[in-house]
C-alpha cells in the first residue's frame, strides 16, 4: 500500500547508493515494505554470531558503529545514508560484527527478499555491491593501528570483513587551481592569495608538469633569484610526483617521505601523461589521521558547514582517547580539548551569524556555562549557555532581544547537530530568560545574590562558572565586577552558597564502603558526578568567590590559586586540585569506554587499585567540606 | 456504578471481537507492549457538530514501525465545513478514496485491537472517535491512552527556569527532537511525527526511577 510514509521513505533512500539508480517503481516497491526502527543510544542492532535478520539497514538519522567486540576495534562508522548488515545476508552467514547505535538513531530496515530480485535485475546495483564488499573502503574513523597491517589474532573467516585502517583511502582536494607554464610569478601569487591556497599546479597541454608552493616563492623569488615578472616555469618544482586515485593514507605518507615533498598530484592513470584530478597535500593526510590538534583547529576554522564540524568532532574524540592511553597529564588534555571545543563553538556561532539576514545590531557575548565554562568538558554532554548583549536604548530593546533570541535558536540547534544535547533544564540562550541585555543580567544577578533561596543558589552555582565562548570580553568583565560588588553588599549570600556546596550526598558510608544508587536505571552503580566531583567543584566556587578572584573558572586552577592565597591551607587545596583532576580523568575514561557521560560507575568493573585511588580522593572532599562548614559558619545560620 | 450502566444489546460482531481482546491483561514488560499512535483530522473542534475527515495511525512494536502496517483512511462527509479545509488541505471527496464513518470505525477497531493508544492532545482525538462510536450506538474505546503532550513534560527537569507550559504543540516537539515536519497536517503525517517523538520521549524517561506504563498514565 502506497502511503505518505512510504513516500517519505522513498524520498530519503533515493538519494543514496545503491538506491539512487533504481527506477521509481522499484523504489516504491521497496519503500512500502520498509521497517522504521528506532534505536536508543548504545543499543545493539545485531551482535556477533546472531543469525540473519530479514532486513539490512540504512541509517536515516543518527549513526551506527560496526565493531569487533573481541578486540573492541571500531571497524566502520555509518552515518546518515550509509547501509550496513547487507553482506552477511548475501553471503548467507551469521553476522561477523556487532552493530551498535552510536547515537540515538532511526534506521530503515530494508527487506532482503524484496531487494535481492531488484539487485539482480539492475546491473549498476550489482556492481555497487560487488565493489563495496570487495574493497570495504568507506571507513574514515577506523581505529588507528599503525604498523600493523593484519590483525595477527584473527582467523581467516573474519579477515575478509575486517577493514584495515592503513588501507584507508586518502581524500584529496578535487578543486584544482592551475596556471600555465607561461603565467608570470606575480600572477600565480595573486591567484593563490585570492583562492587562499598554498600550492598551484602548473599545466601544459592539459598535463601536469610542475607545482609551485609557498616555499618556492620564498626560496626562489624573494631571495632575488628570479624577478616576479619571470614565468612560473623558472621556479616550479618539476617533474611532479603523480599517483593514481584510490591512494591509501599510508602510501601517501610513504611517497611524501620518500621524495621529501609535501604535495602529490593525483592523475587519471597515475602517470604524468594523463590529466590531473586533484592534489593531495600533507595537510590532507594529517586531517585524515586526525592526530594533530593544530590541524584540527585549522580544519574547523575553514569549514562553513555544521555537518563537517560534527565529523571533525569525532576526530577530537579519537585524539582524546589517544591522550588518555598515553597518560598525558589531565590538565594538559583538558586545555587542548577545551581549546578544540571552543573553536567548534566559535565556528558554529560564526556560521549562525552568517545565516542571519542582518549582522548583529549590538555587541554581544556568548557564554559557556557549567562544565564547559569550567573547561572541564571532555566528553560530549549537555549544552549550557547564555547570551549577553550591550545595553541599547529602551525603544530598541524588544527588537534587539528578538534578534538575539533568533540567533541563539540557530546556534543551539547547530550545537545540537554537532553533538551537544539540549539542556533538559532549558539553561540555554534560546530561552528568553538566558538571553538578556547587560542591565537585565545585572538586575537578575543582584536578585539572585540578594534573595538566595534554593533556586537562586542553584542558578548562581551554574552561572558563576561562566567563560567567554564568543564575542566581547568586556561585557563579561562588567558582569563579573557586578557580581563581586553585590556579593560584598550581601555577605550572607556566600553562606547560602557554602551551604549549597555541602548538600551533595556523601561518597562513602559509615564503614567506608562506596554508597551506590538504590534504584532506577543506575541501581548499584556509583554516581561519580554528584557524589565526588560536584562537592569539589562547588567548594572551589564559593571559596574563590569569597576571595573576589575573577576570570578563573576551572576547578583545579581555582584550587591552585587558593593554595597561593592561603599558604596555611596549601596542602589541602593542592590535594583537592589533584583529586579533581584524578576524578575527571576517571570519569572521562569511563565515559569513553562505555560511550556515555561517564557519570555512573559499575564498581565491580574497577580494579582494587582503582578503588583505592578513588577512595583517596574522598579524603580531600571530606576535609574541604569541613573547612567550608567552619569558615562560613554554615551551621550557625541555617541550623 | 456498573449496575446502572446501560449495556447496549445487539452489538455487531466486530465489536465483540474487539472487546474480547481486553480479557487478558497487558504485558508487564514495557518492551513487549504494542502502541498505536494516531491522529485525526476533523472539520472543527466540536465533538458534536464536527466530523472526522481522516484517521491516520502507525503501529509500534519493539521500537519498530512497519511501513506496510499503517492506517490511513479518509471518510465521506455529509457535512462540510469550509473554514478548516485550507488548514488540512482535505477537500470533500477529493482524489482520495473515501469510506463511510461506520466502516472507518470498524476498520479502526480491527487495526487498534487492545494496543495502547498514543496521540498528541489525545483528549481531542479520543473525544472525536468516541462521539462517533456513540453516534452509531457503540460503546466507547476501551484502550489505555497516552498523551505525548503530557508525557513530554515528564522529560523536563523541574527548575525555576522551566515553568512548563500548560501544553506543548506537536510543532514544538518536532523542533525539540529534530523531526522533519514534512506532511504536517495530514493525519498519517502527524501520527508519524507523534510516533517518533513518542519513541524519543520514552527512551529519555526509561532512565528515570520507577519507569513503567503506570508512571506514564499519571
Amino acid at each position: 500500500m502506497k502511503n505518505l510514509i512510504s513516500e517519505r521513505v522513498a524520498d530519503f533512500i533515493k538519494n543514496y547508493p545503491p538506491f539512487n539508480v533504481l527506477d521509481s517503481k522499484s523504489l516504491f516497491q521497496l519503500a512500502e515494505q520498509v521497517l522504521i526502527v528506532y534505536k536508543e543510544k548504545n543499543s545493539i542492532i545485531f551482535s556477533v554470531d546472531e543469525s540473519q535478520h530479514s532486513h539490512f539497514y540504512l541509517v536515516h538519522k543518527g549513526a551506527v558503529t560496526l565493531s569487533n567486540p573481541a578486540t573492541s576495534n571500531i571497524l566502520d562508522f555509518c552515518d546518515e545514508g550509509d547501509i550496513f548488515g547487507l553482506r552477511p545476508l548475501f553471503a548467507n552467514e551469521n553476522y561477523k560484527l556487532e552493530a551498535r547505535a552510536h547515537e540515538e538513531s532511526i534506521l530503515y530496515g530494508i527487506p532482503i527478499d524484496i531487494f535481492r530480485p531488484i539487485a539482480k535485475e539492475n546491473e549498476e546495483v550489482t556492481v555497487f555491491l560487488m565493489e563495496s564488499f570487495a574493497s570495504n573502503t568507506r571507513n574514515p574513523y577506523a581505529k588507528n593501528q599503525k604498523g600493523q597491517l593484519y590483525e595477527s589474532d584473527d582467523n581467516e573467516t573474519i579477515s575478509n570483513e575486517v577493514i584495515i585502517p592503513d588501507l584507508q583511502l586518502a581524500s584529496y582536494s578535487k578543486k584544482l587551481v592551475t596556471c600555465s607554464t607561461r603565467t608570470t610569478i606575480q600572477k600565480a601569487a595573486e591567484i593563490m592569495t585570492k583562492r587562499q591556497i598554498g600550492s598551484i599546479l602548473v599545466i601544459r597541454k592539459d598535463l601536469p608538469v610542475g607545482i609551485i608552493t609557498d616555499k618556492d616563492f620564498r626560496n626562489k623569488v624573494i631571495s632575488g633569484k628570479q624577478p616576479i615578472t619571470a614565468t612560473v616555469k623558472s621556479i616550479m618544482t618539476t617533474p611532479v610526483i603523480t599517483y593514481p586515485k584510490n591512494l591509501t593514507i599510508t602510501q601517501a605518507q610513504m611517497a611524501m617521505m620518500k621524495s621529501n615533498i609535501s604535495h602529490l598530484v593525483i592523475t587519471e592513470d597515475g602517470t604524468p601523461n594523463s590529466a590531473a584530478l586533484g592534489i593531495l597535500s600533507k595537510h590532507d593526510v594529517m586531517v585524515s589521521l586526525g592526530d594533530n590538534p593544530a590541524v584540527l583547529v585549522k580544519a574547523i576554522k575553514r569549514t562553513s558547514k555544521i555537518k563537517k564540524i560534527k565529523q571533525l568532532r569525532k576526530s577530537v574524540m579519537v585524539l582524546l582517547t589517544g591522550y588518555l592511553e598515553q597518560n598525558i597529564p589531565l590538565g594538559l588534555i583538558a586545555k587542548i580539548i577545551s581549546e578544540l571545543n571552543d573553536t567548534c563553538i566559535k565556528q558554529v556561532v560564526e556560521i549562525s551569524i552568517a545565516k542571519m539576514d542582518t549582522p548583529p545590531p549590538a555587541k554581544f557575548a556568548w557564554l559557556a556555562l557549567g562544565s564547559q565554562g569550567r573547561s572541564e568538558q571532555l566528553l560530549h554532554t549537555d549544552q549550557d549557555n547564555a547570551l549577553v548583549f550591550e545595553d541599547v536604548p529602551e525603544e530598541d530593546l524588544p527588537k534587539t532581544t528578538t534578534y538575539f533570541l533568533n540567533l541563539s535558536k540557530h546556534i543551539t540547534k547547530a550545537l545540537n547537530t554537532i553533538g551537544y544535547e539540549y539542556c533538559p533544564a532549558d539553561m540555554m540562550a534560546s530561552n528568553p530568560k538566558w538571553c538578556l541585555s547587560l542591565q537585565e543580567w545585572k538586575n537578575k544577578l543582584s536578585y539572585w545574590i540578594g534573595n538566595p533561596g534554593p533556586n537562586e543558589v542553584l542558578m548562581s552555582s551554574i552561572f558563576f562558572d561562566y567563560s567567554l565562548a564568543y564575542g566581547e570580553r568586556n561585557l563579561l568583565d562588567n558582569m563579573s565586577e557586578h557580581i563581586f560588588r553585590t556579593v560584598e553588599k550581601y555577605p550572607v549570600f556566600l553562606v547560602h552558597l557554602a551551604n549549597g556546596a555541602l548538600q551533595s550526598p556523601s561518597p562513602t558510608g559509615f564503614f567506608r564502603q562506596f554508597v551506590v544508587e538504590q534504584d532506577g536505571q543506575h541501581k548499584d552503580s556509583f554516581d561519580l558526578k554528584s557524589r565526588a566531583l560536584r562537592p569539589l567543584i562547588d567548594a572551589a566556587r564559593v571559596l574563590i568567590l569569597s576571595h573576589s578572584v575573577k576570570a578563573i573558572s576551572n576547578t583545579w586552577e581555582r584550587y591552585e590559586k587558593l593554595a597561593e592565597l592561603e599558604p596555611n591551607n596549601q596542602e589541602l587545596y593542592l590535594a583537592c586540585s589533584y583529586a579533581t583532576k584524578a576524578l575527571l580523568k576517571f570519569r572521562t575514561r569511563q565515559g569513553l569506554a562505555n560511550h556515555d557521560s561517564g557519570r555512573f560507575i559499575q564498581l565491580d568493573q574497577l580494579s582494587k587499585q582503582e578503588k583505592m585511588k578513588l577512595k583517596r580522593t574522598f579524603k580531600a572532599i571530606k576535609e574541604i567540606q569541613e573547612l567550608i562548614t567552619l569558615r562560613f559558619k554554615v551551621t550557625n545560620i541555617l541550623g | 456504578m456498573g449496575l446502572f450502566k446501560k449495556t447496549p444489546k445487539n452489538l455487531p460482531e466486530y465489536w465483540s471481537k474487539y472487546e474480547s481482546l481486553f480479557k487478558d491483561p497487558q504485558s508487564k514488560n514495557f518492551d513487549e507492549l504494542i502502541f498505536v499512535v494516531l491522529d485525526t483530522e476533523t472539520t472543527g473542534f466540536s465533538f458534536e457538530d464536527d466530523r472526522i475527515l481522516s484517521i491516520g495511525a502507525v503501529k509500534i512494536k519493539k521500537e519498530t514501525i512497519s511501513v506496510q502496517d499503517v492506517f490511513d483512511i479518509y471518510l465521506t462527509q455529509e457535512k462540510f465545513n469550509k473554514e478548516t479545509v485550507h488548514v488540512h488541505g482535505l477537500l470533500k471527496n477529493g482524489q482520495r478514496e473515501c469510506i463511510s464513518e461506520i466502516l472507518a470505525l470498524e476498520k479502526f477497531l480491527e487495526y487498534v485491537g487492545n494496543a495502547i493508544i498514543v496521540a498528541h492532545h489525545a483528549g481531542f482525538d479520543m473525544g472525536m472517535l468516541n462521539t462517533a462510536l456513540v453516534r452509531h450506538g457503540l460503546p466507547k474505546l476501551k484502550n489505555t491512552v497516552l498523551d505525548t503532550s503530557v508525557i513530554y513534560k515528564k522529560t523536563l527537569i523541574k527548575s525555576y527556569l522551566v515553568q512548563p507550559k500548560p501544553s506543548y504543540t506537536l510543532d514544538e516537539l518536532a523542533e525539540k527532537f529534530s523531526i522533519s515536519k514534512k506532511d504536517r497536517h495530514t493525519a498519517l503525517g502527524d501520527a508519524y511525527i507523534t510516533a517518533v517523538a513518542f519513541l524519543k520521549i520514552i527512551s529519555r524517561l526509561k532512565e528515570k526511577k520507577n519507569f513503567s506504563l503506570k508512571s506514564l498514565i499519571r
